[in-house]
Parts: C-alpha cells; structure tokens; sequence
C-alpha cells in the first residue's frame, strides 16, 4: 500500500491541486446560513443598555419602566446574572506575575469603558428590545479615565482595578548576549520610536449567537458565529455550572474571523445567562456601532528600539522597549498579552545577531479590551525590526536586498534558536529573497525610480521579511492552563455507497478548510473529491479539537484528516484483501477502487467493499468485523511551533504635497511548508496583506480624552476598500515540516504579518530623499504631511 | 404602538403582500418576514453593500429603505438572481476564481457585479475597482473579485481574455513614459 501524500502526479494526487471550493457555491447563492439568519421558534432578542462613561460608579439602576414595555419578556442586571454565572478571570500561569481583575456578563458596581453592557432586556423582537432600553434608568458617578498609556503607569494613577494595587497587568523582561557591548563598539547605532494605533477586526458578520436553553434536559444549544466552538462548549458549561455533554456550540457559516470570534465577550456570556433566566432562545447580533465598542481592538503599541551595526552592515544588537496598553482588564481566556510577549519575542527573528534586550510593559486603560487579532504582534515586531533595518541601511549606503543578505539566518544554521527562544526547524530566507527580487524586477523599479525622482514625483520601494508562527503546540495555551486544545480529531466513515463523511474539529470560515480536508482524505482513500463530505462546527457531532487560531487549520487537522484517511484506508483493504484473498502489501486504492497496487487493475470497488460489510457480514469470516469508521486524533508533538517565512515588497507613490499615498503594488514570497491548495493559500495571502494595509494607511480607533470611541462607524472608521487596494502577486518556496507526514504550516496570517512593515518602508524610501521619515502607522495624509513638514 | 401598514411588493417576480410596522427596514422585512437571508446587514448606514438588492433592477441598499417604500415595486434578491439564473456567469467565474471567502459580502458585490455589466459594458480593471467602490470586503483583498468580473464581462463580450480588462492598460502604470 502506498502511502506517499505528496507525489503530484501519483494516481490519486489531489494535494497541491487548485481545487476550488465545494461549498462556496451555496453562499454565491445566497444560501448561506449565518447564526444571523436563523430564527427558532419562540426566539426573543436582546439588547444591552451600555455604558456611556469610560470609567463611572453605577450608583442605581432602575428597570420598571422597561419592564413594562411592549414585548419585553425580561430585564436583568449584573446582579441578576452574577447569580448565575461564575466570574472569569483572564491570566495564564505561564505569563509569571500577570494580574487582571474577574470579570462578569453585565457590569456590577461599576463600568469600565464606554460601551461595556449594563443592563439587558430581553423582547419578542430587537426593535422592541431597542426601545425598552431607552427606558432603563442608570445613575453614574463619574471617575476620572485612564485613557494615556503614561499617566496610567503614573505613581500618582487612578486605579481601574484598586485591588491589583497599579494598573501594570503584566511585565518582562528579555536579556540574550551581551547589548552594552555591542551598541558600545557599533559603527552605528539608529534609535527610534514606533507607534502602532488602535484597530480591530471589523468582519462584515458582526459577533451574534443564539443560546437555547432547555430546562427540561438541562440542556443548552448555542449556535455561534465564533471560530472555537469546543472552547466555548467548556466554558459555557463551567461558568454555568452545566454538565459539559449536554452544552453543544454549533458554528454554520461564520461571516469572518480573524481571531476576533475566539475570546469571551460579555454579551455572549449574558446571552447564555438569559436563555436559562427566560427558558428560551435568546438572540444576540451586536450592530456595526456596538461592535466597534465591544469586539476586542487589537495593537496600541509605543516602541523605542535601536539597532547598533557594525560598518559593513552586520547588525550587531536590537535593545527594545514596548508599552502596550489593553483595555481595563484581560480578555478570558487568552489573556491580553500575547500580542506584547509576540512583539519582543518576534522582533529581529529573521536574523542572525545574538544580543537582545527587550522590556515589554502591558498596561489597564479605560478602553475596551485588547486581544488577539490576525497576526497577534507579527505586524508590529517586523515594521519596528524592518525599518530599523532599512534606516541603518540607508545610513551606511548598503541596498536593502543585500543588508538583508548580510544577516539573515541562514541554511547552515538549522535548527535554530533565536535570542528570545524560539526554535526554527528550517526556514528559507535566501531563496525567498531572490525569488522576491527576480518577482518584481528589482533593478528595473529602481531606475524607474531614479527617473520618477528626477520629474519630482516620489515612488518608493519597501521590502520586509518575516516569519510566522503556526501550528502552536500546547505550549502556546495550554501549559499557562487555559482549557485550549492544541490537538485535533476527525471521524471518518464509509457510507453504505461506498462515499465518504469527515466529521473533523477545524472549522469552515470561507478560508477553505473543509475544500483541503476534503482533498486529503480523498487523496487518501483514492476517491474523488465530490464523494467526501466534510462536516465541521458542531461539538455534538465531530471530536473535541483546537479549532480554529494561530494558523493551525492545515498543518494540525490537515495532519489529523491525512492520518485518519490512511488509518481508514488501512481498515478497508484489510477487508478487501480478505474477500479478494490476497496479501494487504498487494492492494491499493485508485479512482474509488481497490487496486493490484502493482499493475493498477482494479479487483474491487469500494461501494462493494462497503455493500458486503453492511449488508453481508454474513459473507466474511466469523473472526472479522470489518471497521468502516475510523476515529483519530493527531497532536503536535515535536518543535513547539512550525514556523513559516517569506518576504514582502510594496511600491508605493507619495504625493508630497498632499500626503496621499498611492500604492501601486505588492509582492509576496512566503513559505508555509506544503502547499495543499495553492489557489487558497493565495487568497488567505492576499486577504491577509490587505487587511495589513489597512493598518498601514487608514485604520485607527479614535479615542476622546475622556475614552470615547470617536469613529465607531463604518462611514468614519476607514477600511481597505477595492478602489485604493493593489493587485498582489504571489510566489512561494516550499519547505515541508519534517514533524508530520503532510509537511503544512499555516498561512493565514502571512500576509498581515508584514504587509505594513513593507508599506512603511516604502514611504519613507519614497521620502528619503527631503530628509524625513514616518514612524507611525497608520500613515494618513495629515500624519505624513506633518513629517513633511506642512502641517 | 405603530399602526401596521399594508404594503405589496413584487419579489423575486412573485407579488407578496404584507403588513408591516412603518420602521421596518426593507432588509429586515426580506430577512426576517420574508426568509430571503441572502440579503446581508453589515453597517445598516449604507456604506458596506452587504444589502444591495435591486429595486426596478436597480441596485439599493435595503438597509436605507423602508419596506413600505417598495410597495408596488419590484424587488430582486441574490435568491431571485440565482434562480432564474441572470448570474450563473459571474457565480461560476467567483467559484472558480475564489472569489469570496466567507461569502457575507457575496451577494452584494454580485448584485454590484450585474448591474456593473447590465448594458454591456466590458470594464477595465480600474473601472471594476471603481464600481466595487461601495462594496466591503473583509476577506478576500478584493483581487479575485476583480479578476472575476473581468473574466465575465470578457466572457460576455466575446473579448479574448487579458487580464487587464477590457481596455489596455492596468490599475498601476507603472512604465515611465
Ligand atoms: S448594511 Fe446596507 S450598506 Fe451596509
Ligand atoms: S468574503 Fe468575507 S467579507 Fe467578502
């Protein structure tokens, strides 16, 4: 039997094929269902009163008048609900020291940002909810906000947690080598400081659930637009007090990600709360101005780093120090601080040089919480890392493309151990690099540029690399504590046809997981695609797994689906080589048959196979139980992560004087191991990079100095939109992980990783020449004409 | 409360007949009264297009009209296009192409898409750019869906496909004349 997965033009090959997705078609036409769409039968919908204050005592509240209004079945404050559920607190043991207050559904005693919910009214419909609101009444008292990263580290500071006794959450601190040393005898040293804004995830699908509680069975149904459902399986069921079997979290179409469909929400958890108050479905959607208020943001990073280098450009040491501020606690239950640990631990990580400082200081603010968001401190540690590179570049006079030659770490060098710990298997910065440069014709861009400068018009070029985590291993979530699986399962099972079902834990958000199941397993078992079908999203009918977050849907359940596939395949020519009486080593599967492995002359079909065990057992031998379901789990268990690479380039025009930027085009390289699909992995890369440049040049959360969210609109907070995006191109280099048979690492976040370091880096190439440069995204017109010098 | 009022609206070629409250958006009466849950709500302020329907096969965000403005009008969904097939074209090239990812915007870029090559238009890829001007996208960078529409309209107008678009010449010039 032959068990090779990667052979493109074996028989069977379907892995590394651009198959296009089975399931898109249902939402080309408009069939989709998203928990927005359904409707139960006695369904009520909630809204919330919110906050109006970012930081206030809740004096009194008083709920008649809304209660007594048309349609409203229900009105519960956080008394009411703290009842019920039992506070959450979000910090991981292996985050030493960090500290962050418990948190409940609705606010009790006091608020802690404008928008957090306060009081919930539950009523036949979202229009009679929306109007009982109006007439809760809530008596605040004023505390002072804190809202600026240094008044709220002030020895002086209000407290928005007082027990915690400072509103720092979390500090480290990372020394490697030897940083005096080298910055003491450097030819030079650039120092700057980095500001990374506010932005979140803004999926078109806003955050909306439907939790159906069941008194009866004390059962709960919660369909759930979320990308973690056995996550939320566990915590509905211990918040609640609710046996784990009878909580099942369904996710049908989910409208986008991005990581922000992963963390504990209030209103969520209010949600459940009150379906078991009201013993009915409860519907939640937040609306597009809640979600900006109450969807996790994600960055608000300060940087001050330097690089010192030797002349030739040999970087001899990165000295870093990193303030992040997160919101008034942690999110549950990943914690806040990932994005900073990331951040310092990621910076330099293409590269070669050994002596490292790092201080990373993530603070309380009256704002609503931060947390992970697609590429969780990819985004800042290589614009922070790549423009300090590209400065000491230009300050000794060396091409960007060979300063990076110069550094990087290279073949000879795998494995590798980066200052800050982590571990790379292999990556491929050399040949990404030149395959980047003979991509977008370097040369030929600079003498464009070279003329463009000479008609004053001001064309840059900005190149970043980077690397990326993917497939966490326990070590990501679980050894700090958090219930957060690392491993995956799927069943597999023959139908009586001879088809096939995959019941798998990785979910389905339009990235194309169920296509590239799909594609293993029928690779697998010698089917064709259209006879697998792959089912994802429910915790009642697949096994318990991680899901969906940090890039791990290809590399760990694609891993699960190939074994499981061939631990399927195994059962069944088991079963054929005793019907057909033949030796096991003899047989193989092709085009849905069981074939003499050697000549490929088919013996028997699999719908024959599956016929006999199902319906004539009576024909087999009495010692034989034909196994035609397969359950299997895969865990990752060798390097802690897979990490991938790549490099990106972006060309770009400023206009000086009127700080718009045009951006003309991009390049990827990147790395993610074996390509499964490789249309797919392009699309995630494209996606990805947009929402990069997203961040680069328009999106920001816009705070008040009393903590008002000021742009909380699609019509004011500035997203990516067709006409200013770029057309991207693509290519890829190739190095599998040796941890698994398939090879896969992750994508999904590549092309954010680096998408606004390569644009930073582009406009000031562009503006090199007037001797100023950006240091902040995202880079607005108003931004880059006040480093111009205009405004 | 709101007295109901009495609207009739012809969707998807079929005359429907309602009462509804007055505030009833045109989006939420297709969704929710009428199961049509092809038409999506992302901002419900007319700037992400997830609602585009057409009114008298014109496209309109449903999030901005009440219900009762339509009455005695025609109304066409992404269920309606798809079923009679006015897209099979462009819903074949986005599939092929992947161009959607979690299909929430899907139906509304379509309904953009179609009345972007409705007179027999065959755009550039700017002009494509253009007319997605009003259509957020979260996913997909917009790329494949450009691709997409091109490959259709070239595809209608019989024009050998180059993936500039109908006309020479790309989103970026970026020769140096
Ligand atoms: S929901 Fe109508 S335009 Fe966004
Ligand atoms: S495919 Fe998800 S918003 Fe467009």
């Amino acid at each position: 039997m032959s068990l090779s997965p990667h052979k493109p033009d074996s028989p069977n090959a379907l892995i590394g094929r651009s198959v296009a997705r089975p399931n898109a078609k249902r939402l080309l036409a408009g069939r989709g269902r998203y928990v927005t769409d359904i409707q139960l039968p006695r369904m009520l919908h909630a809204a919330f009163v919110r906050s109006p204050y970012a930081h206030a005592n809740i004096v009194s509240i008083d709920t008649s008048c809304a209660a007594t209004m048309r349609g409203v079945c229900l009105v519960a404050t956080g008394e009411d609900l703290a009842k019920l559920c039992k506070p959450w607190v979000g910090t991981l043991d292996h985050f030493a020291g960090m500290k962050s207050p418990p948190q409940l559904p609705l606010a009790v005693g006091k608020v802690v940002w404008a928008g957090q919910a306060v009081v919930a009214v539950v009523a036949g419909t979202r229009a009679q909810a929306e109007d009982a609101i109006e007439h809760v009444a809530i008596e605040f008292e004023e505390l002072e906000p804190v809202i600026d990263i240094d008044a709220a580290r002030a020895i002086d500071a209000t407290l928005i947690n007082p027990d915690l006794g400072s509103n720092v959450a979390f500090h480290a601190k990372i020394e490697s080598g030897n940083v005096e040393d080298a910055f003491r005898d450097a030819a030079a040293v650039i120092e700057k400081a980095y500001l990374f804004g506010r932005h979140t995830a803004v999926t078109l699908e806003p955050r909306a659930i439907i939790a159906d509680y069941d008194p009866t069975e004390e059962r709960l149904t919660v369909h759930h637009s979320t990308q973690t459902p056995y996550q939320f399986q566990d915590l509905y069921s211990r918040h609640y007090g609710l046996r784990e079997a009878r909580v099942r979290v369904v996710a049908p179409d989910v409208g986008g990600s991005f990581g922000m469909k992963l963390h504990v929400y209030h209103e969520d958890m209010a949600v459940v709360g009150l379906s078991i108050m009201s013993g009915r479905p409860v519907k939640f959607v937040a609306d597009r101005i809640e979600s900006f208020v109450s969807d996790i943001h994600a960055r608000d990073h300060r940087i001050k780093a330097r690089i010192a280098v030797e002349a030739d450009g040999i970087i001899r040491g990165m000295d870093v120090d990193d303030v992040t501020a997160v919101g008034p606690f942690s999110t549950y239950p990943r914690t806040s601080v990932v994005e900073g640990n990331q951040v310092v631990r990621l910076i330099g990580a293409p590269y070669r040089f050994r002596n490292y400082r790092a201080n990373l200081d993530v603070v309380f603010q009256n704002k609503v919480q931060t947390s992970q968001y697609r590429a969780v401190g990819h985004p800042i540690a290589f614009a922070v890392t790549e423009a300090l590179v590209d400065s000491a570049a230009r300050k000794l006079g060396i091409d960007p493309f060979e300063m990076r030659r110069r550094n990087i770490v290279t073949q000879d060098m795998y494995p590798y151990t980066s200052p800050t710990g982590y571990k790379f298997e292999r990556l491929s910065h050399e040949a990404c690099l030149d395959k980047l440069h003979a991509l977008m014709d370097y040369p030929r861009l600079r003498r464009e540029q070279a003329e463009f400068r000479r008609r004053g018009i001001h064309r840059g070029i900005g190149i970043a690399m980077f690397v990326e985590i993917t497939n966490p291993s326990p070590a990501f979530y679980g050894v700090g504590g958090a219930r957060i699986s690392a491993q995956d399962g799927a069943v597999v099972k023959v139908t009586p046809s001879g088809e096939v079902h995959c019941l798998i834990s990785v979910g389905e958000h339009g990235q194309g997981t169920e296509t590239i199941v799909g594609q293993i397993i029928a690779e697998q078992l010698g089917i064709p695609m259209d006879a697998v079908r792959v089912f994802t999203g429910d915790t009642d009918i697949t096994p318990h797994g991680g899901a969906n977050w940090a890039c791990r849907g290809a590399g760990i359940g694609g891993e699960t689906a190939l074994q499981a596939g061939r631990a399927l395949k195994r059962n069944l020519l088991a079963v054929a080589a005793i019907i057909l009486q033949a030796r096991l080593e003899d047989l193989d599967m092709r085009d849905g048959e069981v074939v003499d492995a050697a000549t490929g002359i088919p013996r028997i079909s699999l719908a024959e196979i599956a016929r006999i065990c199902y319906f004539r057992s009576d024909t087999l031998p009495r010692d034989v139980t034909p196994q035609l379901s397969v359950a299997h789990h895969y865990s990752p268990k060798g390097y802690p992560f897979a990490f991938t690479n790549g490099v990106q380039a972006c060309h770009v025009e400023v206009d000086v004087e009127t700080g718009f930027v045009k951006i003309l085009k991009v390049w990827v390289v990147e790395d993610c191991g074996r390509i499964i699909n490789p249309m797919l992995v392009e699309e995630q890369v494209r996606g990805g990079v947009v929402q990069g440049l997203g961040a680069a040049f328009f999106e920001e959360c816009l705070y008040s100095d009393n903590g008002q969210l000021r742009n909380g609109s699609l019509a004011d907070y500035l997203v990516p939109m067709a006409g200013e995006m770029p057309d991207i191109e693509i290519a890829h280099v190739e190095t599998p992980t040796l941890d698994t048979e398939l090879g896969a690492k992750g994508c999904g976040e590549a092309g954010t990783a680096a998408a606004s370091a390569a644009a930073m880096n582009a406009v000031n190439d562009a503006i090199a020449p007037l001797g100023v440069s950006v240091s902040q995204i995202p880079m607005t017109p108003q931004r880059l004409l006040r480093v111009l010098g205009y405004a | 409360m709101s007295v109901l009022a009495s609207v009739s609206i012809t969707v998807n070629g079929q005359v429907v007949q309602a009462l509804v409250e007055p505030r009833t958006s045109l989006a939420d009466f297709l969704r929710n009264d009428l199961g049509l849950t092809g038409t999506h709500l992302g901002c419900e302020m007319g700037v992400c297009g997830a609602c585009l329907v057409l009114l008298e096969d014109r496209a309109v965000h449903a999030c901005l009209m009440y219900a009762v403005q339509a009455h005695g009008l025609g109304v066409e969904t992404i269920e309606g296009l798809s079923e009679r097939r006015a897209i099979a074209d462009l819903q074949q090239a986005f599939h092929e192409r992947n161009a959607l990812q979690c299909g929430f915007c899907t139906p509304g870029v379509l309904v953009t898409a179609y009345e972007l090559l409705s007179n027999g238009a065959c755009p550039s890829r700017a002009e494509i750019r253009d007319a997605l001007s009003g259509n957020y996208c979260r996913c997909t960078g917009y790329e494949a869906i450009v691709d997409a529409i091109g490959q259709v309209a070239r595809g209608r107008a019989k024009v050998p496909n180059t993936p500039a678009g109908c006309k020479i010449g790309s989103d970026t010039d970026e020769t140096v004349s």
